[in-house]
């Protein structure tokens, strides 16, 4: 067989699957939408992991140090003392949050407003928020620059949220393993239900297929047009799964951009990546061929010609 | 050609549709296989294009043994073969050019060759210029004659067809069979298993009479040979 008619025959197999597909539009939409759903689910997981990861870069990465002084310290001596912190080598950014600036943020998010009104005076002390450089965040690195901050007599008191990351960081790991089960299982599923969608196409063309064997066609004649409609159905649902979790980003991107300026952050919900994208349309042909051809070797065999 | 060595076919029930049933077909000869319904007529025609093995003895076409021949020949084998059935096994859903493209697609033979091919066997069976219609379209005679086309058309060394005229009326039955005769001419062996004996005898050629699973006369190779009619 040349080249160019075994690419003849190939096209004329998969426009024969894309054909039957179209004809039976509402059973193939059904079969997408649960493949889609399927894919979907583990995407949406994964970019909620790395969403998490990406918005809390800050404290998985660089452990933040807060230092608060006590409260009759000026703003002045506050941004002299961060003038200074900021010549230390192990230090990335210092960030200074006056008392009004704290106040107004409280006001603006903690629907305290009017109580806070009633206040004569601001409770908050000056802040400084530190940021240890990522090669200096080792737990002596922090000790020593914690230390270098409660010298200070301005200083009250010094917070480093060690703990709470590696809480943080557990529960990504958790959730991350949470992933790869629901990722496997539904893959399963996947595979599942493309092989039963393909059990059902080879018994209801049976007779084409009695009559093709028996006109000498290969198994591997006539598994190709199997084998094609099982991966357009995992390629299909990969791409509706796409579009399902492009769909939830997009209804999803404004709350998560307001619970993020509650915390301080420019954050904006991330989306699938071309590299998630591709490694889901990926998945997705693989499943589909893979549904495709277990059915076909357990059922295609079964069938020959009679006369 | 075809050669049946001592065949015997026995199924699970117990039944034995073939009972040591030997004769020798040669190349381009043309042969009626004729008996009543359930002689084993069918169960011949199934052991030659290897669609039934035999329990017992040796069926050779055209050099092979069929039941040495391995599951990934068996394509290869059947392509050797052009099969015509009395129902005609057409898929309904595919217009008659599909139909009868069949056996090159599976061949993966060129488009252009592909084309050329369909309408010249579209042609010997008086069809051409209805390609794209579809089976249920055509008159029963029209069917028929697809049928032969899809046989035919890869151009096969051998034709074996089951009753092909049953649905016919007598002038569509004798148009077929002189179809049929005039690849026999050309050098295709042609096997066609019948009870019509009007047209057994109108044809003249050799007649292998089979009878609840025996071969009660033309099963030597004298060629040719006609039998006395029952």
């Amino acid at each position: 067989m040349s080249l160019s008619v075994a690419g003849t025959r190939h096209m004329q197999a998969l426009l024969g699957s894309v054909g039957r597909l179209s004809r039976n539009l509402f059973s193939t939409s059904l079969t997408l939408l649960v493949i889609g759903l399927a894919l979907a689910l583990p995407l949406a997981l994964r970019l909620f992991v790395t969403n998490a990861e990406v918005a809390t870069g800050g404290f998985s990465n660089a452990v933040d140090m807060s230092v608060y002084f006590k409260a009759d310290v000026p703003l002045a001596k506050a941004q002299q003392l961060a003038t200074d912190a900021r010549q230390r080598a192990e230090v990335a950014e210092v960030t200074v949050i006056s008392a009004d600036k704290a106040l107004d943020e409280f006001k603006t998010y903690s629907g305290f407003g009017a109580a806070i009104e009633a206040l004569k005076e601001n409770p908050l002390p000056h802040v400084l928020h530190v940021r240890p450089r990522a090669d200096s965040t080792s737990s002596e690195a922090l000790e020593t620059l914690r230390n270098y901050f409660t010298a200070w007599p301005e200083v009250d008191i010094v917070q480093v949220d060690t703990e709470w990351v590696m809480r943080f960081n557990a529960i990504l790991d958790v959730l991350r393993r949470i992933l790869f089960i629901a990722a496997i299982l539904l893959g399963a599923g996947v595979v599942a239900v493309i092989g039963n969608t393909i059990r059902l196409e080879i018994l209801n063309r049976r007779a084409e297929i009695e009559v093709t064997k028996l006109v000498g066609g290969t198994n591997r004649f006539v598994r190709r047009p199997f084998l094609y409609t099982g991966v357009l159905y995992g390629l299909g649902g990969a791409v509706l799964a796409w579009l399902i979790v492009e769909a939830a980003v997009a209804i999803l991107g404004q709350p998560v951009a307001n619970l993020a300026r509650l915390y301080g952050s420019d954050y904006l919900l991330q989306g699938p990546t071309d590299h998630d994208i591709g490694i889901l349309l990926g998945i997705g042909t693989v499943l589909g061929w893979l549904g495709a051809w277990i059915s076909a070797a357990r059922h295609l065999h079964s069938i020959e010609p009679r006369a | 050609m075809i050669s049946f060595d001592r065949v015997t076919k026995r199924y699970p029930n117990g039944r034995e549709a073939l009972s040591s049933v030997t004769f020798n077909i040669h190349t381009g000869e043309m042969v009626f296989l004729t008996g009543r319904s359930g002689a084993g007529k069918s169960t011949v025609l199934k052991h030659i294009a290897l669609l039934e093995r035999p329990s017992r003895g040796t069926v050779l076409v055209n050099g092979k043994n069929t039941s040495t021949l391995r599951a990934r020949h068996i394509p290869a084998f059947r392509r050797g073969i052009g099969v015509v059935f009395q129902d005609h096994k057409l898929l309904a859903d595919r217009p008659v050019y599909d139909n009868v493209a069949l056996p090159l697609i599976v061949a993966a033979t060129p488009m252009k060759e592909c084309d050329k091919r369909v309408r010249a066997a579209l042609d010997q069976v008086g069809l051409l210029g209805k390609e794209r219609m579809l089976p249920y379209e055509l008159s029963v005679g029209e069917q028929q004659r697809v049928g032969i086309a899809r046989a035919v058309i890869s151009k096969p060394p051998l034709l074996i067809a089951d009753e092909p005229t049953g649905n016919l009326d007598p002038d569509l039955a004798l148009e077929v069979m002189r179809l049929f005769r005039r690849f026999s001419d050309v050098g295709v062996t042609v096997v066609v298993a019948t009870h019509d004996l009007h047209i057994v005898r109108e044809f003249g050629q050799r007649e292998i009479i089979l009878d609840n699973g025996h071969v009660q006369g033309g099963g030597g190779d004298s060629l040719p040979s006609v039998v006395a009619t029952r």
